[in-house]
C-alpha cells in the first residue's frame, strides 16, 4: 500500500468497523486466543479476517509502536490512547495528531501538525485527522467518541511497515506517498 | 483583556466579560437574542444548539479554568504557559458572543441592510453591498484551516476593511463589525464541505443594525 495512492476497501466497510463493535469483539477474540493452543490459535486467523481482511487489529505490531512513558517502560494501550487524546485536545483549531518515529533518536512519540501541515518533524507512522470534516457528521463536538472508534480501523500493519523502514532504513513514509 | 472589553460597548457583553478579580469572576455563556431555529433554513436549529451550548459552552469553561489557574500561578514560566488557553479560550468567547448578536432572523433584523451610515460606508469602501458580500465571502472561504472572516473598521485609516483570523484568535487589529464562523462545526451538518453554499445564506442572517451600532460606536 506505501507508494500507491488509492482507496483499498469499499466506503462501507471502514462504516461497519467505525459504527459497529465488529473489531472490538476481535480484540476479545485474540487476548482469550492467547491461551489457545497454537492450532487452535491458527484455526481463529479465519474468524479474524472480518469484511475484506486486510485491516486486523494486530495486538502485536500495536504494542510494538506503543510509545514509552517518562520512566522507561512502554505504556499500556490505555495508557497510550490517554497520551494520544491529551495531545489531540491541545490542537487549537484543524490539525493532525500522529504516532512519529524521532529522526535522531529513534523514539516513537506523538506529535502533531496545525491544518494540513505535513508531518517534517518526525517519520510518519500513524495519522489522525482531527479536522471537524473528519468526524462532525457521525460524533459531532465528540472528540473523546471519535477518537476511541477510530482505534478500531487503524492500520497497525501498515504502521509497523512504516515504523520498521524508518528505524531499521531511516526512510521517512512521507516522502513516498505522493 | 480588558483592553478588548473597550471595543466591546454593549451592556450585555460587558455583563459577559467581568473583569478579574482577587477571586477570579465567573464568565458565563451568554443568552441567544433568538431561539435556535430562529435562523432557519439558513442556519439550522441542530447547528445553533451544538454551537451555543457545546462550543461556545466548552470556551466560557476553558476560559475560566484558564483564568482561575492564571490567578494561582507563582512563576511567569507557569503565567506564559497558560496564555494559549487564555488566547484559545478567551478568543472562542469573544467571537461567539460577537456572533450570535450579529445574527438575526430574517424574519426580523436578517439580512436588512438599512440605508444609513453603514450602507454608505460599505458603499464607499467596496462599491456596493453584493460586491462587499463576494469579497467577503472569497476571503473567509480562503482560510487554510479554522478561523473567522471580518468586515472590520481600521481606526487609524479609517477605513471599513475585510480580515480574517485564524482558529479563535480575536480580532485585535480592527474593531469587529461583522463576525463570520468559518470553523467547520458552524456549518457542517448542514452544508458539508460546500463552504459557499453556507456562506451565501448566512447573509440572510446577518444583523446589519447591530453592525451599524457597532460602526457608529468607533467610527
Amino acid at each position: 500500500m506505501s507508494g500507491k495512492h488509492n482507496w483499498p476497501y469499499a466506503y462501507n466497510v471502514l462504516e461497519l468497523y467505525i459504527s459497529e463493535q465488529i473489531c472490538i469483539t476481535i480484540n476479545i477474540i485474540r487476548r482469550r486466543a492467547n491461551a489457545m493452543t497454537p492450532k487452535g490459535r491458527i484455526g481463529l486467523q479465519a474468524a479474524l479476517k472480518c469484511n475484506g481482511g486486510e485491516h486486523i487489529n494486530h495486538s502485536l505490531f500495536r504494542e510494538n509502536l506503543v510509545p514509552n512513558n517518562g520512566d522507561g517502560g512502554k505504556l499500556s494501550f490505555d495508557n497510550f490512547q490517554k497520551e494520544f487524546s491529551k495531545a489531540v485536545l491541545g490542537i487549537q483549531g484543524s490539525g493532525w495528531a500522529w504516532l512519529g518515529v524521532n529522526p535522531q533518536t529513534k523514539v516513537i512519540e506523538i506529535t502533531t501538525t496545525a491544518n494540513q501541515d505535513p508531518l517534517l518533524t518526525h517519520y510518519p507512522v500513524v495519522g489522525v485527522d482531527m479536522w471537524e470534516h473528519t468526524f462532525y457528521l457521525q460524533y459531532q463536538n465528540v472528540k473523546p467518541n471519535y477518537l476511541e472508534a477510530i482505534w478500531n480501523v487503524i492500520n497497525w500493519k501498515e504502521g509497523e511497515e512504516r515504523h520498521t523502514d524508518a528505524v531499521q532504513k531511516g526512510v521517512d513514509a512521507g516522502l513516498n506517498v505522493l | 483583556m480588558l483592553s478588548i472589553t473597550r471595543n466591546l460597548a454593549r451592556p450585555a457583553l460587558a455583563r459577559a466579560f467581568a473583569p478579574p478579580s482577587a477571586t477570579a469572576a465567573l464568565h458565563t455563556l451568554p443568552e441567544l437574542p433568538y431561539s435556535y431555529d430562529a435562523l432557519e433554513p439558513y442556519i439550522s436549529k441542530e447547528i445553533m444548539t451544538l454551537h451555543h451550548t457545546k462550543h461556545h459552552q466548552t470556551y466560557v469553561n476553558g476560559l475560566n479554568a484558564a483564568e482561575d489557574a492564571l490567578s494561582k500561578s507563582k512563576s511567569v514560566q507557569e503565567k506564559i504557559n497558560l496564555q494559549s488557553a487564555i488566547n484559545f479560550n478567551g478568543g472562542g468567547h469573544i467571537n461567539h458572543s460577537l456572533f450570535w448578536t450579529n445574527l438575526a432572523p430574517s424574519s426580523g433584523d436578517g439580512g436588512k441592510l438599512p440605508s444609513g451610515p453603514l450602507k454608505d460606508a460599505i458603499e464607499k469602501f467596496f462599491g456596493s453591498a453584493e460586491d462587499f458580500k463576494k469579497q467577503m465571502n472569497a476571503q473567509t472561504a480562503a482560510i487554510q484551516g479554522s478561523g473567522w472572516g471580518w468586515l472590520g473598521y481600521n481606526k487609524s485609516s479609517k477605513a471599513l476593511e475585510i480580515v480574517t483570523t485564524a482558529n479563535q484568535n480575536p480580532l485585535l487589529s480592527h474593531s469587529p463589525i461583522i463576525g463570520i464562523d468559518i470553523w467547520e462545526h458552524a456549518f457542517y451538518l448542514q452544508y458539508k464541505n460546500v463552504k459557499p453554499d453556507y456562506l451565501n445564506a448566512i447573509w440572510n442572517v446577518i444583523n446589519f443594525k447591530e453592525a451599524e451600532k457597532r460602526f457608529l460606536e468607533v467610527a
